[in-house]
């Protein structure tokens, strides 16, 4: 047995020494630092593209992931872009302050202009405009849908409205308040309302819904974070071995962690990326109605969508979140992981 | 080198795996690691490998803590070991380069440099050719050698090796002996835990025996 062991031993094809092993050479600081740096971005490049090609791999499970994320982001983005949407309304109805005035049926349009000229001359209304019956007729077949329905009735039911605009000085609310109390007690008046209020509660609405947005918005962050964790977590999880095998062979955890945390942007950035198409989609399908409210109401609403900024920031945020979580996850996984 | 300095093993469920092991092995010196199965030749490896801590005494490398060292030294510990593992511990999703480009990698060098220390490892373990295989792909001996090749391939000053020729025919048993002793000559320090007696009598290699924990002089 020995002898065969030994022959075998000599004959050995074996080379010499690779001469590169003999000398450990140690290049110039200079270039060697540059070779370390281009490894490095190798590296990071190689990271990056890998962990999009580990996504890509199991469709299945990445779509289901993003498709939960992408949901959720674009919850908080559309409950965002409605609040803004409407805040531009708002907005716009500030210099509306109106008083409009329903006049009593008995009230003829004569009677009406006169009505009309002496609510003019009240110093604190700038201008006052009359929609007689037959015009508020017109216009309510024309906007409402019921232009059929309408001419079915053989009375107009519509009152003469007058709109009573105060000067746009009149910013004090006491003031506004006197000059309700005139025209709301004259005698062709039936009925008085100051639009003022409903605009006033309309913003403060804006104004909780805008508070609802930021609250909304920090919860679905909290899921998208936790989703993502967990993902990260399951992950890490499948490629323990890998894991194992590259902290014993004297990886850092920041050279374990760079693939996973590349897993993370890449969810969620697509996640973000898939979440403004969803609002844009819902945006492009609410156009035309909104539109269409909008001239009803003789307002130049024009549908806010997702702006530069807001686009921008939104893929940031969930690329940063995919970030994080990842980051978290790793930090307390990757410690919690000794070989064996 | 490498020096144990009264190194004792415990585990709470077997008591002492290790018991006072004392012994200073000098750079470019070879040591065989023997002794019956259980005798604690892989624990003492892992200890080595940091895989575990000593319950006492101290192991020092190139005068550097072992036993103790911190957490967030521990990679550039590592990174001065080639450990061979019993196992292999081969990533079975990535191919043979792969494997054994792992530690260039890790340590940072570029595509270029990985590329050519890649083959000629792979070359002195004859594997050449065998680059875009997958573990799975290989015999055992082979797999074995991949673990060797991914070893020495960052040029570690120290070799640990946990039965490197236990799924090895006589010949290439022979041939990884050889080549550890090519690393012996130039300057590595190589211990290797083996029960292969007639392997290790062959060799003319100083011999570290335990018995039951303990080392026999
Ligand atoms: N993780 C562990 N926990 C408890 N006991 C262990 C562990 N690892 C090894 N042992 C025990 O230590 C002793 C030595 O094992 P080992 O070092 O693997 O021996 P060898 O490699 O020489 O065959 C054995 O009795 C084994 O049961
Ligand atoms: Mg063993």
């Amino acid at each position: 047995m020995k002898p065969v062991k030994r022959k075998s031993t000599t004959d050995a094809p074996i080379k010499p020494p690779v001469k590169h092993h003999e000398t450990r050479q140690t290049k110039t600081a200079g270039g060697d630092l540059v070779d370390k740096l281009h490894a490095y971005r190798d590296h990071h490049a190689h990271a990056l593209f890998s962990s999009l090609g580990r996504l890509v791999a199991t469709p299945f499970t990445s779509i289901m992931t993003i498709a939960v994320l992408a949901i959720s982001i674009s919850l908080a983005s559309g409950f965002y872009i409605t609040v803004i949407n409407i805040q531009q309304l708002t907005a716009n109805l500030e210099n509306s302050n109106q008083i409009s005035l329903f006049l009593k049926d008995d009230v003829s349009n004569e009677e009406a202009n006169n009505l009309t000229a002496t609510i003019r001359k009240n110093p604190s209304v700038q201008a006052v405009k009359i929609i007689t019956k037959e015009q508020a007729l017109v216009e309510f077949k024309a906007y409402s849908g019921f232009g059929e329905a309408i001419d079915v009735l053989d009375k107009n039911p519509l009152p003469i409205v007058l709109q009573v605009f105060p000067k746009n000085t009149l910013k004090d609310k006491q003031e506004l308040e006197a000059l309700f109390k005139t025209v709301k007690n004259l005698n062709e008046v039936d009925y008085a309302q100051v639009d003022m209020q409903w605009v006033e509660r309309l913003q403060s609405m804006v104004e909780v819904a805008r508070l609802g947005t930021v609250l909304f918005s920090v919860m679905i962050g909290l899921g998208v974070l936790f989703i993502i964790g967990n993902t990260i977590r399951l992950e890490l999880h499948n490629r323990r071995d890998e894991v194992m095998i590259s902290k014993l062979i004297g990886a850092t955890n920041a050279f374990i962690s760079r693939p996973f945390l590349y897993t993370g942007f890449w969810i969620g950035f697509i996640s973000g990326v898939s979440a403004w198409f969803i609002v844009a989609i819902l945006m492009l399908i609410l156009r035309d109605p909104v539109e269409k409210l909008s001239g009803l109401y003789e307002g130049d609403l024009h549908l806010i969508f997702l702006g530069f900024t807001d686009t921008l920031a939104l893929l940031l945020a969930s690329s940063l979140l995919g970030v994080f979580s990842s980051w978290a996850v790793l930090l307390f996984q990757l410690r919690h992981t000794r070989p064996e | 080198m490498l020096k144990f300095d009264n190194v004792s093993k415990r585990y709470p469920e077997t008591g002492d795996v290790l018991h006072n092991v004392s012994f200073h092995l000098q750079q470019g010196e070879i040591a065989f690691l023997t002794g019956h199965s259980g005798a604690g030749k892989t624990t003492l490896l892992k200890l080595i490998a940091v895989m575990e801590r000593c319950s006492r005494g101290e192991i020092f490398l190139d005068g550097q803590c072992v036993s103790h060292v911190k957490e967030r030294h521990l990679p550039f510990l590592r990174r001065k070991m080639g450990v061979i593992y019993q196992d292999y511990k081969l990533l079975t999703d990535r191919t043979v380069f792969d494997n054994v480009a792992l530690p260039l990698a890790i340590a940072g060098f570029g595509h270029a440099e990985i590329r050519r220390r890649v083959r000629a490892s792979l070359d002195k373990v004859g594997l050449q050719g065998k680059e875009r295989k997958f573990p799975q792909a290989l015999s055992g001996g082979e797999q074995q050698r991949v673990g060797i090749a991914r070893a020495v391939v960052n040029k570690p000053p120290l070799i640990i090796a946990d039965e490197p020729t236990g799924n090895l025919d006589p010949e290439l048993s022979a041939e990884i002996m050889l080549l550890f002793e090519q690393f012996q000559q130039v300057g590595v320090t190589v211990l290797i835990a083996s029960h292969d007696i007639s392997l290790i009598s062959l060799m003319n290699h100083r011999v570290l025996k335990l018995d039951h924990g303990q080392l026999i002089l």
